[in-house]
Order: structure tokens, then C-alpha cells, then sequence
């Protein structure tokens, strides 16, 4: 137990301690019964939330820990996406084909990060200029895929489709003794659940780890960190291909998910939200990016059922507001200010325990 | 053979106007301010829609694209004034309040005007050089965009304004303590920028469908530009574009559109890799 306690906790994460964590078994309690008592459509729609937050974790381990302002979540979501589709078309679902494609578009979309983050942080390119390459890059890949609408635009037997976006990939399946097990409403929100727990132990366990402290350390004081004697390039180009593979394992998720992706997953606003769900919630802390993440996605939702551009007006201004007012985030800015005051609460009780 | 030669000109020039159009503004705050506008793409779009506007309310086309930049232009010094201001020491979140506000900005436009908004005809007809024809507006394009280069170093080198605001640039403390007014430079500064970006809309207007999204089609040329030319935009981003025309010229001449953007992006990724400061911290690294 305390093996575990020590891996899991640490100075690079909030939320330690008894109370910490079994707030959040009772969390993940609810999460496994609350199936039972919702009808599978709202077991699907949970499951699309869901597939979003490994793409805001990967940022906040980018943004936060390793000081890399990524815009580019989206790009690896569009290549995690279409990679899913084309190379599911491509082997078919049977025998174990889906998640070997899942398997494989995380790979792809790894691949396309070691090759961008080599000529980026090797060349180093930092701070603003990260963000407004990676920025550039998902427009410019969004711009492309918008005009591959016709018949010659295909890999395989994958048709790209352009704006209207590529379909007929089957949804995941596990393969299983005497018979797959297709992952669709249910099943699949306990996968993705499954996956988001696995996730972010082991985003909590890196960041904690001797990793984790050199990779804040270069964010505090790259040119420090170096003269240290560390490669700073290269912990930054392992966190880049980590976070953005985070961000191709939502695509393909959600590519599985909806049988579909298209080139608005890639482009303006859909860049945006990444970054405002963990600039609000707090870029520093995995687990406040995951809390903020989900509170944010769950809002937007309710909020567009009655108008989509006033969801992305608030977004805009909780963006804003967020940066200008409370520039660590909100719930980083929450948590920090409620273990003050409890730990002004026993400095006060101490004294009186003294006196008795 | 004088109009092959001319064609490719020709093709280089509506490249290289775009490019120096929609990256000017965008380089002036950064060499001045040190930050990157994100609504810059908004500041673009306010120039055409103003420009549209003023147009199909009588006014004649030149006029009404005053019209438009002088709308972005005052825009932007009351955004710095109210909202950039306190980020100077905080350049990486003036990135993303900026981003926020073209969030807002793009849909609150989608929200008050709707989709699609009247556009205005491209004025000026088609001349011919041997078998080729030509637009003649867009040879406009290209003088408006010599024109900025040349307003952008007449400003700054000849001007009293020029040396107060490269006085701040250089030294912020000293100027002001030598009487400079910093705060006034920096809206001015601003509104500059995105009175530019307003420019290229205005430009450009005739020439594009409008829909309250179409900042970004300038996003793309306007951040690689700015990347690849660094914080100066007379050593920086004319340089630049002149590299950047070429290389995209010659793409989109031998394969076609869809490998010139492609190409145009590998092409500023090897770039940086090399000049990491762009190519106005490299000149300048030479000359010192």
C-alpha cells in the first residue's frame, strides 16, 4: 500500500492523502453503478465525454509540466481519427482488427509527433512560437482534409470525403473466447472508463517519478536544467509524444465511437477547446485538468442543445476571464486556496491545543 | 517567352502580397510588444465587413476600405487599453486571452450578422500579356502591399513617433524616464497592427466570400510569415514573404495548390530549425 501511495503521490500533484483518495473511490463507485440505473443512450453520451479528457490530460502533461504551449491537440486527434478509420477499413473488425487499428493509429499519431516535435524542440522553437507552429500545423491539416472531397482522395478503401467527413469504420471490439465482444454503449463507456483510470494513474505516477521532477524543473529553468547536466530535449520530446499521442487516443476513440470523423474535429473553434478546458481548470495538476475537463465538456453539452455559438461565446470569455483573473486556472486556484485555509484552521487549533 | 516570365511574376506577386498583407500587422505588435495577437484573424474579418458595409451604404470602394482599417485599427487600441495592457509581463497569456477573444469575436459575429453577409464585386478589369490574362486588381494588391512596407519603414525610421516607439521597444524603463509616453506608444502601436490587419481585409474584401470564419483562411500565411521572419518587420517579414512567395510559387507551379500549403509548411519547419530567431534575429546577429 504505502508502495503504491508512493508512486501515486507526490510534490508534482494535488490531491493526496486518506481523504483524497477515498473522495475519489467513491467517485469511481459511482461511475461503475451509474449504468444500471441511466438508459444506454446516456451510458453513450457519458462515454463521448469521456473520450475527450485523455486529449486535455496529454495537454496539461505538455502545458503544465513540461511548459509546452501545444495548440495542436487536434492535429493528433484529426491523425489519431483518420487513422483509426483508414487502417480499420483497411483490416477489418474481425479478428481482432479494431484494436489492432486503435493500437495502430496511436502509433501513427506518435510517430507524426516524434517527427514534428524533433524539428520543433531540437530546433528550439519555445514558448509563443510552439504554440503558433502547432497552431499552424492543425490549420493547415484541417484546410487540407477540407478539400479532399473528391473520389481520387482515398487511402485504401477509405474514402476521405472532404468537408463532410470519412465514415463506415466499425466501432471497437474486443476479441474474446467464442466471440468478439462489440464495444458500443455500455460496454464501451466501461472501456473508455477502464482506459481513463489506467491513464491518468500513470500520468500521476510519471509526474511524480524521477521524470516527472526533471521535466518541471526544465519548466521552471530550462537553461538551469541543462547546465544540470540533463538532455532537456530530449525529456521534452518524450512528454510532446506522450501528450499527443493522448490527444490521437481521443480521436481514435471518438472516430469508434461515432463511426466518423470529420475536418471540423481538427479546425477552428474545435482547436480552442483543449486549451480553454485546461487553462481553466488549471494546467499545473493532472487531476483538476480531469475534474475541470469533465465539468466543462458536461456544461458545453447542455449549453449547446440550445445554442451552439453561445456555448463557444461563453467558452471564449471563460478563456479570457480564466487567464485574466485567476491565471493558474479555477480549480488548481480552488484547491490551493481551500488547503490554506484549512492549514491556517490548525494553525489556529495548535496554539489552543498548546494551552490545554 | 516574356509572358511565361511575366506569369510567374505574376504568381509570385499575388503570393508575396498576401503573405506581406496579412503578416504585417501580426509582426508589428510582436516586434513591438513582444506578444502574438490570436484575434488577429477577427481584426481581419472586422476589415472586410466594415468595408462591405461601407461599400453597400454608398461609399466608393476606396473610401469604404478606409473605412474598414481605420474600424480595426481603433478596435484594437481600445482592446489594448481595457484588456492587454496588464499583460505585457505575461506575453504566453496574452496568447490565450487573444484566442478568447477571437472565440467570442468569430461567434458573436455568426450570432448578430448570421452566416453569410453581401460581398462586393472585384472591381478592375483583366489585362493580357501575351496568351495569358491577368486580373489588374490584383496587381493592386501587390503595389498596396509595397505601399505598406514602405508606410511601416517611413513610420519607424522617419518619424518622430518611429523613434519614441523603437526607443520603447529597445528600453521601456529609459524611454519613459526620457519623457516618452509608453502607454500612449503601445495603444498606438497596437491599433497600428490591427489597423493593418484590417487593411488586408479591406484588401482582400473584393475578392472573397464573407462568413464570419474567414479570418482564418489568413491565419496560416500570417503566422509562418511572422515565424519565419522573426520580431523586425522591415528586416524580418519582407524577407520572408520574398522566401516564402518563391518556394510557394514554385510548388504551386510544378504540383499544384494542395503541395504548395504542404510545402509552404515543411519548408518554415526546416527554416526554424535552422534560424531559430527567424530571419530578422539572424540578420541582425550578422550585422552586430
Amino acid at each position: 500500500m504505502s508502495a503504491a501511495s508512493n508512486l501515486l503521490n507526490g510534490p508534482q500533484t494535488l490531491g493526496q492523502g486518506r481523504a483524497f483518495w477515498s473522495g475519489a473511490a467513491a467517485v469511481l463507485a459511482l461511475a461503475l453503478v451509474y449504468p444500471a440505473f441511466v438508459d444506454s443512450y446516456d451510458v453513450g453520451s457519458s462515454a463521448y465525454f469521456l473520450c475527450w479528457v485523455f486529449m486535455a490530460l496529454g495537454l496539461c502533461l505538455m502545458w503544465g509540466y513540461g511548459g509546452m504551449m501545444s495548440f495542436g491537440q487536434t492535429f493528433f486527434f484529426g491523425v489519431g481519427g483518420y487513422g483509426y478509420g483508414v487502417i480499420e477499413i483497411y483490416l477489418g473488425v474481425a479478428h481482432g482488427g479494431a484494436l489492432a487499428s486503435l493500437v495502430a493509429a496511436l502509433l501513427v499519431s506518435g510517430l507524426a509527433a516524434a517527427l514534428i516535435g524533433y524539428f520543433m524542440i531540437y530546433g528550439r522553437i519555445g514558448g509563443m512560437f510552439f504554440g503558433i507552429v502547432t497552431f499552424a500545423i492543425t490549420l493547415a491539416l484541417a484546410f487540407f482534409l477540407n478539400q479532399t472531397a473528391g473520389p481520387e482522395w482515398h487511402i485504401g478503401a477509405a474514402r476521405l470525403n472532404g468537408f463532410n467527413g470519412m465514415q463506415g469504420m466499425d466501432p471497437l471490439a474486443l476479441p474474446w473466447f467464442g466471440g468478439d465482444i462489440d464495444l458500443e454503449g455500455t460496454p464501451f463507456y466501461y472501456f473508455v472508463l477502464a482506459l481513463l483510470i489506467v491513464v491518468y494513474l500513470l500520468l500521476r505516477m510519471l509526474v511524480n517519478s524521477r521524470f516527472g521532477n526533471v521535466l518541471v524543473a526544465i519548466r521552471e529553468d530550462s537553461l538551469r536544467a541543462e547546465l544540470l547536466g540533463y538532455d532537456t530535449r530530449r525529456y521534452l520530446l518524450v512528454t510532446f509524444v506522450i501528450g499527443s499521442m493522448l490527444g490521437g487516443l481521443s480521436g481514435a476513440l471518438y472516430c469508434s465511437w461515432g463511426q466518423f470523423i470529420s475536418p471540423s474535429s481538427i479546425g477552428l473553434p474545435a482547436a480552442a477547446m483543449p486549451v480553454v478546458w485546461v487553462a481553466f481548470s488549471g494546467r499545473s495538476d493532472v487531476t483538476a485538468t480531469l475534474v475541470g475537463t469533465l465539468l466543462l465538456i458536461a456544461g458545453f453539452q447542455a449549453l449547446t442543445i440550445y445554442s451552439e455559438q453561445w456555448a463557444l461565446v461563453l467558452m471564449g470569455i471563460l478563456l479570457a476571464g480564466t487567464v485574466l483573473l485567476a491565471p493558474d486556472g479555477l480549480i488548481v486556484s480552488l484547491a490551493n486556496a481551500l488547503a490554506r485555509r484549512r492549514a491556517r484552521g490548525r494553525a489556529v487549533l495548535e496554539p489552543s491545543l498548546a494551552e490545554r | 517567352m516574356l509572358a511565361d516570365s511575366f506569369s510567374y511574376f505574376y504568381q509570385f506577386a499575388d503570393v508575396f502580397a498576401f503573405l506581406v498583407l496579412s503578416a504585417a500587422g501580426l509582426a508589428i505588435i510582436f516586434g513591438m510588444m513582444g506578444i502574438i495577437n490570436l484575434a488577429h484573424g477577427e481584426f481581419i474579418m472586422c476589415g472586410v465587413y466594415v468595408t462591405s458595409a461601407a461599400y453597400h451604404a454608398g461609399l466608393p470602394l476606396p473610401l469604404a476600405q478606409a473605412c474598414g482599417a481605420i474600424a480595426a485599427g481603433l478596435i484594437g487600441m481600445l482592446l489594448e487599453v481595457t484588456i492587454i495592457r496588464p499583460l505585457y509581463s505575461r506575453p504566453l497569456d496574452s496568447l490565450l486571452v487573444t484566442w478568447g477573444i477571437s472565440l467570442v469575436a468569430t461567434q458573436g459575429t455568426l450570432i448578430a450578422l448570421g452566416s453569410t453577409f453581401p460581398g462586393i464585386d472585384m472591381p478592375g478589369h483583366s489585362f493580357s500579356v501575351g496568351d495569358y490574362s491577368f486580373s489588374s486588381y490584383r496587381m493592386v494588391l501587390f503595389a498596396a502591399s509595397l505601399c505598406v512596407l514602405g508606410f511601416v519603414y517611413v513610420l519607424f525610421m522617419r518619424t518622430r513617433f518611429g523613434v519614441h516607439a523603437r526607443a520603447t521597444m529597445q528600453n521601456p524603463g529609459m524611454a519613459q524616464a526620457l519623457g516618452v509616453r509608453k502607454g500612449l506608444i503601445y495603444a498606438v502601436s497596437f491599433g497600428i497592427g490591427t489597423g493593418l490587419a484590417g487593411l488586408c481585409g479591406a484588401l482582400y474584401a473584393p475578392t472573397m466570400n464573407l462568413i464570419p470564419t474567414m479570418g482564418t483562411s489568413f491565419l496560416v500565411e500570417a503566422f509562418v510569415t511572422v515565424v519565419v521572419g522573426g520580431a523586425n518587420v522591415l528586416l524580418g517579414t519582407a524577407p520572408a514573404a520574398i522566401a516564402l512567395g518563391i518556394i510557394r510559387t514554385g510548388l504551386n507551379a510544378w504540383y499544384g495548390q494542395v503541395v504548395g500549403e504542404i510545402g509552404l509548411l515543411i519548408a518554415v519547419i526546416l527554416i526554424i530549425r535552422v534560424l531559430p530567431d527567424g530571419f530578422s534575429g539572424w540578420l541582425t546577429r550578422r550585422s552586430s
